[in-house]
């Protein structure tokens, strides 16, 4: 997990900060949280800013626009039947003409450096706007449209991979705690570095093994075609396609997870508060309960909140390899075809989901690890 | 010299180390190989494969050590050459001024299958007058099939399985099976035995020089098969080796050290510094990576240099560099970083001969664990058709399997050389990375 280091406040033993009052405590959480949320946002518009910079390509995209609008007039002046009569010269300055109107209409005869800011204004305020040529199967050209119609289908293939993952590896790390040093637990050290390789190179070899060798699971899309008329044996296509790409990210990312949660259970239940609990004679469960999954749950929960906020973006080369019709492929053909508001509307709702989350992950942090203090002394840490 | 030799002892306990360490330099040997065989601009030629570089290889042929397998024996791409065997040709004055120049190529065929192609090339140098040339060619079973007699010029090639009048001579069978064909069979399965191709010349000149090549194209071919493109797949799998390791290291070097470096300026000088630095990670991850790299790579340029250098910074800035910095925050409070301060050590020898050794332990495993994912970067990249444009890679070869449905028309070898050289090293990285970091963290070894 690439961002699983969110920021956070400072933690400190437990005994400290019981003695402080309630109320200015209280004050300190507000200040904290503005500076906190004035600071995320600064984040955010800047690196919507240079997505906008990029995806326009420092204003040369608008420079095609402006070419294209040029030739689309031309032609039009050219055929037309009303025009016939007139001159080159006459055509030429009609051409230029209409071609400045739409231009103005669209703004693009401001400098890009004016534009740019109109832009990251409109994408802001979540004003999406109209692909340049991309359109969403049912025809519609508004950049919502098009992202909600993929957003079902990256949401299916990432979330049913992660909670898999998720579960599989808190339940096996957990286990594997317990059985620290058996020949599973060797095992699963052993298999970690497996995840350096990525879900879709792990879906390459599953095509070759289940689709092409055994032709049981099919290559990749997301439902037959033509799709079954029959609302349950839709679902059914459906599940069958979701096999192999989820088979995939469970591959490459499992043992890693299954190691990490087990090395994390494994420091936590080497606390002196769990031998205690242990010479109480409590039982293994109420152990892990209480005093180990208790002290790691704002671990888990950054890693899980986090690893659902990176499905947005969709696991793109995945995505691709299995045909997918998610985000991540329509993320790849806007960028193939420059389709500036398409690139900028992912990013821009990324870096909102994402900034959204890391503001709660810190109040989440405050209620559920008491440990957590804010405030002035948090910055000295 | 002791504490090398006491590394290796350290390294040797470890079976994954000597298995990582056997794979690596494995494929250190063969980036070597590479790399005195073939200089690059030769290889990145041979890739493109301008022209007809390519003219003489099979187009989708599987490797040729798959006849090795019981079961298997299909024939494998034949090809003769009277430039490299002056023996197949004679030359003779059968009139004045009028030469007979007589190729004849015997070969053995024993294979269970047909070639995919058969082609005669044919150069001709120092002649005015055009050679008369006629080819016939000889069965085992002794018939002889006229191929057709034709006035040469400088340079011809008789793609004789697209020659419809032949293919209907042959039985509606294209020349590379009809050719090779049992007649007495009701179905098509090829004789076995000594086939021979005469070709014959005369010419009108006595320094013209006729050169003749037949190539009889195999369902196999080489050491890793050929593309669509009938290029050779070894040339790329040979040479994305350097290139894989280079990537590999250097982004590695490039992740980790400068990492390292940014978090101990940060943690050491604090204040604005270190509150730039946390800033320009929290702006970092809100980017999504890969997309921003695949807009960088279709707008702006594809090289493999700029794309990884661009992938480097946006890891630079991510995670790591806050593990690092609570590494560093834990160093800079040591007795000895107050030892230096009291006798006033300027700030750069603080950070890089007190602080930054000390996270070195922690450093190396990283890299060697880094490197994986960055040869992996490479192919990556590559399967989301921004490949570098001109270099033979591992990744390249893999992507144009794939857009070529490589798995859909049972191509398997084409996908599965370049994925395993992409595992292979992975792993071995992987293993050494593992046990470098038991040996550096020993902590580690009582989890």
């Amino acid at each position: 997990m690439a961002i699983s280091e969110a920021p956070r406040p400072g933690v400190e033993s437990p005994a400290m900060g019981r003695t402080r009052s309630d109320v200015s405590g209280f004050v300190r959480v507000l200040q904290y949280s503005a500076v906190k949320l004035v600071s995320i946002a600064v984040a955010v518009v800047i690196a919507v800013y240079l997505t906008i910079l990029v995806a326009n390509m420092g204003g040369y995209v608008d420079q095609m626009r402006i070419a294209t609008i040029k030739e689309n007039v031309g032609m039009w002046v050219y055929q037309a039947e009303e025009f016939r009569h007139l001159s080159g010269a006459e055509k030429r300055e009609l051409i230029d003409q209409f071609a400045q109107v739409q231009i103005q209409a669209l703004r693009l005869d401001q400098p890009f450096p004016i534009r740019s800011l109109r832009y990251l204004w409109n994408g802001l305020t979540l004003n999406l706007g109209y692909a340049e040529g991309i359109t969403s199967d049912s025809g519609s050209r508004q950049v919502q449209h098009i992202l909600l119609e993929r957003l079902g289908p990256t949401l299916l293939l990432q979330a049913s991979a992660s909670i898999l993952v998720f579960v599989t590896a808190l339940f096996m790390g957990l286990a594997l705690s317990r059985g620290y040093g058996s020949f599973l637990d060797r095992l699963v050290v052993a298999l970690a570095p497996t995840s350096s390789a990525p879900a879709w190179f792990y879906g390459v070899f599953l095509i070759l093994i289940f689709a092409a060798l055994l032709g049981w699971l099919p290559f990749g899309g997301m439902v037959d075609a033509p799709p079954p008329p029959n609302k349950f044996q839709y679902f059914l296509s459906v599940l069958k396609h979701l096999i192999l790409p989820v088979a995939a990210v469970f591959t490459s990312t499992i043992f890693a997870s299954i190691f990490s949660q087990r090395t994390f259970f494994l420091i936590y239940s080497s606390e002196d508060y769990v031998e205690m609990a242990k010479a109480k004679g409590l039982s293994d469960r109420a152990i892990e309960r209480r005093y180990i999954l208790r002290p790691t749950l704002p671990t888990i929960i950054t890693s899980i909140a986090l690893s659902f906020i990176t499905l947005w973006v969709g696991n793109v080369t995945l995505e691709q390899i299995f045909n997918w019709p998610g985000l991540g492929q329509l993320f790849w053909l806007a960028s193939r075809a420059v389709d500036t508001p398409v690139i900028v509307a992912n990013t821009i709702i990324y870096a909102y989901l994402l900034a959204i989350t890391v503001f709660l992950l810190d109040i989440v942090y405050a209620i559920v690890d008491p440990r957590v203090k804010v405030g002035a002394e948090a910055q000295s840490n | 010299m002791n504490r090398v030799v006491k590394g290796f002892k350290d390294l040797a306990q470890y079976p994954s180390a000597i298995a990582g360490l056997v794979l690596i330099s494995l494929f250190v040997a063969l980036a070597v190989y590479a790399m005195v065989t073939m200089p690059l601009g030769q290889a990145i030629e041979l890739w493109r494969g301008s022209g007809d570089v390519w003219q003489y290889t099979p187009r989708n042929a599987a490797p040729a050590w798959l006849n090795v397998f019981p079961g298997i024996n299909k024939p494998v791409t034949m090809d003769f050459n009277t430039a490299n065997m002056p023996e197949a040709k004679t030359v003779e004055e059968i009139a004045p001024g009028m030469w007979e120049v007589r190729v004849s190529f015997p070969f053995d065929f024993t294979y269970d299958e047909f070639p995919t192609e058969i082609n005669v090339f044919t150069t001709v140098r120092n002649s005015t007058a055009r050679p008369f040339f006629s080819m016939r060619w000889l069965t085992p079973d002794g018939r002889e099939i006229p191929l057709g007699d034709v006035d040469l010029r400088a340079s011809e090639s008789f793609r004789l399985g697209q020659d419809a009048r032949l293919t209907r001579r042959l039985g509606g069978r294209p020349a590379h099976m009809g050719l090779f064909a049992d007649p007495n069979a009701s179905e098509a399965v090829p004789l076995k035995g000594r086939y021979e191709l005469v070709a014959e010349a005369l010419v009108f000149e006595p320094d013209t020089e006729l050169d003749v090549r037949l190539v009889v194209y195999g369902q196999l071919h080489g050491l890793a098969g050929t593309d669509h493109r009938r290029r050779d797949l070894t040339v790329a799998l040979l040479w994305g080796t350097p290139i894989a390791l280079a990537m590999g290291l250097m982004g590695a070097i490039g992740a980790t050290v400068t990492t390292m470096a940014i978090a101990a300026v940060g943690t050491w000088y604090g204040g604005w510094v270190d509150n730039l630095i946390q800033r320009i990670t929290e702006i970092n991850m809100m980017l999504p990576g890969y997309p921003l790299l695949i807009m960088i790579g279709t707008l702006v340029d594809r090289n493999l240099l700029l794309l990884t250098a661009i992938w480097v910074a946006l890891s630079i800035f991510s995670a790591s560099i806050k593990s690092y910095r609570a590494m560093f925050l834990q160093v800079k409070e040591a007795p000895y970083i107050e030892a230096a301060k009291s006798y006033s050590a300027s700030n750069m020898r603080i950070i890089v001969q007190y602080m930054m050794p000390r996270i070195i332990p922690v450093l190396v495993p990283t890299f060697v664990g880094l490197v994986p994912s960055f040869v992996f970067f490479e192919a990556t990249i590559s399967v989301l058709g921004l490949g570098d444009p001109l270099l033979p890679t591992w990744g390249k070869v893999l992507s144009e399997a794939q857009d070529m449905g490589a798995l859909h028309n049972g191509y398997y070898y084409w996908v599965l050389a370049p994925s395993l050289l992409l595992v292979f090293s992975g792993a071995g990285f992987a293993l050494l990375g593992f046990a470098l970091d038991r040996i550096f963290n020993p902590r580690l070894r009582s989890l």
